[in-house]
Formats: structure tokens, sequence, C-alpha cells
């Protein structure tokens, strides 16, 4: 299994091609949307590249859970997230590092959850896994 | 004008890849102007030509009833220019199948040298939300490039003796 530098090496590349970024512009700590410029569509060709690049399957919605509050009012109420809204986070994102967000889970804050280190976790998890096939 | 930037399919293999030529005629009106005394197919229609063989290989797949949009073009590269008269061929090959979206790998070569290369990403368009905003009508394939298609078959049917199916 490559270590953990090879792996946030090659999502480093990954997000070059994706986003037309440059290389030194990223850090772990670069949320994509704000600080890498991503857009909704970016999402999916990173998914797509991902699979290519380390040849793992990432089912819809696992690395980007974007359906995860979409008109559940259990989980956000007055645009902040509920508690039981923060626990299927952490079931569903246990590679994302909630402890900013928990302390002010507003909503509108969630997409800073997506970081290169989050996508570098993630695929580390599932480079992890028995392989399924 | 009519937007319809391949002549014909040469090789489709469904949900796999698919092979297409573009003839640069002369007579294409962009060559007055662009540019007088040197006729040079504007790299951005190569580009929607690359992107509507892309779009019925992907569109195919699912019998024409999504709407395959084009959603980025992540990677282009021009090598040369390509002149009237060229005959260009434009070879596409899925990279991605999803159903969410999909992306191709377009190269487009004249005479054996290559032209240029662009990777192509495509979104399917929520069906709900297109629906509301869009009727049930599927605006992307409606019917001029499904009609390249068409053709091809036919073409193909004819040359194996088998009976045609007449393009819709």
């Amino acid at each position: 299994m490559p270590s953990q530098e090879e792996i946030y090496s090659k999502v480093s590349a990954t997000l070059v091609e994706a986003l037309n970024v440059d290389e030194e512009d990223i850090k772990p700590t670069s949320t994509l949307q704000g600080d890498l410029g991503a857009e909704s569509i970016d999402f999916l060709d990173i998914v797509f590249r991902l699979e290519r690049e380390f040849a793992i399957k990432i089912p819809r919605g696992e690395l980007f859970p974007e359906s995860i509050f979409q008109g559940d009012p259990e989980f956000v109420q007055n645009g902040r997230v509920t508690n039981k809204g923060l626990n299927e986070l952490r079931e569903r994102m246990p590679f994302a590092d909630l402890g900013a967000f928990e302390k002010n889970p507003d909503i509108s804050a969630i997409s800073d959850l997506f970081t290169v280190e989050m996508i570098t976790k993630y695929v580390q998890g599932k480079l992890g896994q028995p392989s399924k096939n | 004008m009519r937007w319809i930037w391949i002549d014909k399919f040469l090789e489709f293999q469904p949900g796999k890849s698919a092979r297409v030529v573009k003839n640069l005629s002369s007579a294409e009106d962009f060559f007055a102007d662009h540019f007088p005394g040197y006729p040079v197919m504007p790299g951005s229609l190569i580009l929607e030509g690359l992107a509507q063989t892309g779009g019925i290989l992907v569109g195919e797949v699912n019998n024409f009833r999504e709407k395959v949009v084009l959603a980025k073009i992540p990677r282009a590269t021009f090598h040369r220019d390509a002149l009237a008269g060229e005959q260009l061929i434009y070879d596409v090959e899925v990279l991605h199948m999803r159903p969410e979206g999909a992306s191709v790998q377009g190269k487009v070569t004249s005479d054996g040298a290559l032209v240029a290369e662009a990777e192509i990403f495509f979104a399917h368009l929520d069906q709900a939300r297109s629906k509301q905003l869009f009727g049930d009508q599927n605006f992307v394939f409606t019917g001029e490039l499904k009609r390249v298609l068409g053709l091809a078959t036919m073409l193909r049917e004819r040359a194996e003796g088998q009976p045609e199916t007449p393009p819709t």
C-alpha cells in the first residue's frame, strides 16, 4: 500500500489536472471550493480521476455526500447542523476532520470540510480495505 | 447555418469508441474570415465536433433519453493548424461513464498526423430538474445529431446486404 505522502502527492496531481491550479497552491488544508475554486461539476471530474489514478471504485455520494442534508429538518435547523446531523456526518464522513465545524456547525461552512487532506484520508481508507472484486 | 460539425461515422462501438470524418471544404463560411488567404479550421469548432461525437457516444448508451451536456473541457492541446481541403479524423474513446455524467478522450488526425487532443466532460442533466426547465423534449438530441448516426447505420446495413433502417 502506498504511503500517505505518496497518496497525497497523487491527490495533488489529480487536483492540478481537474481544477487547473498550480501544485504550489495546494496545501493539505486547502478547501476545494473556497481555496481551489472547484465548482459542482468538478467534483464528479475529481471522482473520475481518483478512480483512475488509484484503481478504486467510488460509489455516488460516498466521498462527496452532497445530498446528506437535503430537505431533512432533522439534520439542519435555522441554518445550523443539529446534533443528529453531526452524528450523521461522523458516520458518513469518518475521513473528514470535523473538529472546527463541530464548534460552529453553520451549514454555510460545510463546504470547508472538503479539503485536500480529507480526500487523501478517504483514499487511504479505500486502499486499506480488502478488495470486494 | 446548420450546427453539425461532423460529417460521417466510420466506426461506432456502443459505449466505447467512435471514429468520425470531418471534411474541411473551402466552401465553409468561416474560412472567408478565418483567415483570408490562410483558411484555418477554428480550434473551437474542432472541439465542437469532438464534443458532438462524444455526446452521441455517451447519449446512445441511454438511447438518447438522457440530456447530455458539455460540462467542461479539462484539457485541450492543438498541435498544428488544419487547413481547407484537409480531411480530419476524430477518434473518441469513453473514459468514464456513470449515471451522473461521463468523460471522453478525443484525438484528431489528418493523414495520420496529430492535429489536436482533448478531454471532454459531459454531465447528465438531472431528469426531474431538466423536465421542469425544458419539458419533455430532449433539446440535446433533436434529430440532426442522431441522423448522422442513423445514416451510418443505414450505410452499414446497405454494405452488409441487410434490410435498411431509414434514418429517423
